[in-house]
């Protein structure tokens, strides 16, 4: 990769690197993970056992307003998830930052399961309450298209031979989607549309009582941390999935190198993956200074 | 120009393009891209014909049910406070359904100037409170649910500092 252009990084470019040494991540995550994974399961369980089972029904919902505790949080975090995914593209199209690639392709799967479930959950609810499974509204269908957007990251990171090829193409189609971002909180603003207006804003009083509100809040930070989790997991495995492919290649090639052989036998796989390890653990070097 | 600074500034060109193109096929299809029309729109342009989706709330009053059991009738009008349209449904209405309630309704405007619907969908405000919450307010006199949307939620809402009614 190109070390000049990460020579000479001004002073902000520095401390963002600061994280980008897959050892130092490793450790920092391995810290981190427990707790993470304790918080998530602790708030989601309470969030959703208080909303299911223990929050008041709506008057004019009845009980089929408890999908939302489920439904809601999966939206936000599919939107978020996005977000961070846009954030990691940016961080790889722009300062190539080594973790960031990884963290991209490790984030696709997830944030495209949230969707799903959201896209599940609202199909669930709309039809005893709105009297359709499906409609194309502008809410809807932007999701619908959020979803499309995650299955195509997830499939064209990997379509490729080069690893680094995949992770551009899939930092600009991700970064092509965000326009998506805005019109999916928009929707229900701009257009006439099925899906009701957003019962929390930044400016008024959430319309949803706070014997409702309070087990929402703590579901989606429950969903906030259990996005987190299964993310840091993932990529705390992709790097050192990488590390021990390294590790296989580098010895393969010393034996390689002893043993003409065995070298002959395999093709040219062993002698790239080294030169990648090698521009990999240049990149990670460069950028822990 | 670092090449980092160079790549940063070709990414925001291209959002900013990406963005606005956007922006501007978007306010361009933004009529098509409403998901149903409301009854002054139908008194401005009639659609000739044409399935519509018309949306609006159910008059007060106006809900007329008819048919034998099995084959349900019901007639009523949708307002949008300044047109309304009388709507014919033969078929099963949406729990939901009421008067003073958000619908939308799949159809076509006939001749006479009543809209034939095939499908009504109940639509809901983002509106959510308990049932002792809503009693409380109509018992209140703050809120009558067959004459519209509740009250400003800062009325009742406690995190707003109001006193929740009733409580």
């Amino acid at each position: 990769m190109n070390a000049r252009s990460v020579v000479g990084t001004p002073q902000a470019g520095r401390s963002l690197h600061r994280f980008a040494n897959p050892g130092q991540f490793l450790r920092l995550s391995g810290a981190v993970l427990p707790w993470l994974t304790a918080g998530a399961v602790a708030l989601t369980t309470l969030g959703l056992v208080w909303g299911l089972f223990f929050a008041p029904a709506d008057w004019q919902q009845g009980d089929a307003v408890r999908i939302m505790y489920v439904h809601v949080p999966a939206a936000w975090l599919a939107s978020a998830g996005y977000m961070a995914l846009a954030i990691c593209s940016v961080l790889s199209l722009v300062w190539r930052h080594p973790l960031a690639d990884l963290a991209a392709v490790e984030i696709g799967p997830v944030g495209a399961g949230f969707t799903a479930l959201c896209l599940a959950t609202g199909s669930l609810w709309g039809k005893p309450m709105w009297g359709a499974w499906w409609v194309w509204d502008a809410r809807l269908t932007s999701v619908l298209v959020l979803f499309f957007l995650y299955l195509g990251h997830v499939a064209l990171v990997r379509a490729f031979d080069d690893p680094t090829r995949g992770y551009r193409a899939g930092a600009i189609l991700a970064l092509v989607g965000v326009v998506n971002l805005p019109i999916i909180k928009f929707s229900v603003d701009w257009w006439n549309t099925l899906h009701q207006p957003a019962s929390i804003t930044l400016t008024g009083a959430p319309t949803m009582a706070l014997s409702m509100l309070w087990p929402l809040l703590i579901a989606a930070v429950g969903y906030m941390l259990t996005f987190a989790a299964i993310v840091v997991a993932r990529t705390r495995a992709a790097v050192m999935e990488r590390r021990v492919r390294g590790l296989l290649m580098a010895r393969a090639a010393s034996d390689g190198a002893e043993a003409p052989v065995v070298a002959s036998s395999g093709e040219a796989a062993p002698e790239r993956a080294a030169a990648e390890r090698a521009a990999f653990q240049a990149a990670a070097q460069e950028s822990a200074r | 120009m670092t090449r980092k600074r160079r790549r940063l500034w070709i990414l925001v060109a291209c959002g900013l393009g990406l963005g606005s193109a956007t922006a501007l096929t978007l306010s361009a299809f933004s009529d098509s891209l409403v998901f149903f029309v409301s009854p002054s729109d139908l008194a401005k342009d009639a659609p000739n014909g044409r399935t519509v989706r018309l949306g609006g709330l159910v008059e007060q009053g106006t809900v007329v049910r008819s048919g034998g059991p099995g084959k349900p009738v019901a007639t009523f009008r949708v307002t949008d406070g300044a047109n309304s349209v009388k709507v014919t449904y033969a078929g099963i209405l949406p729990d939901l359904f009421r008067e003073g309630q958000g619908v939308v309704t799949l159809g076509t405007l006939q001749s006479d100037g009543t809209f034939r619907a095939s499908e009504v969908l109940a639509k809901h405000d983002e509106t959510y409170m308990p049932k002792e919450v809503a009693e409380a307010l109509k018992k209140s006199g703050h809120w009558n649910p067959d004459a519209g949307p509740p009250p400003p939620a800062s009325t009742w809402n406690t995190l707003a500092g109001a006193k929740q009614p009733g409580s």
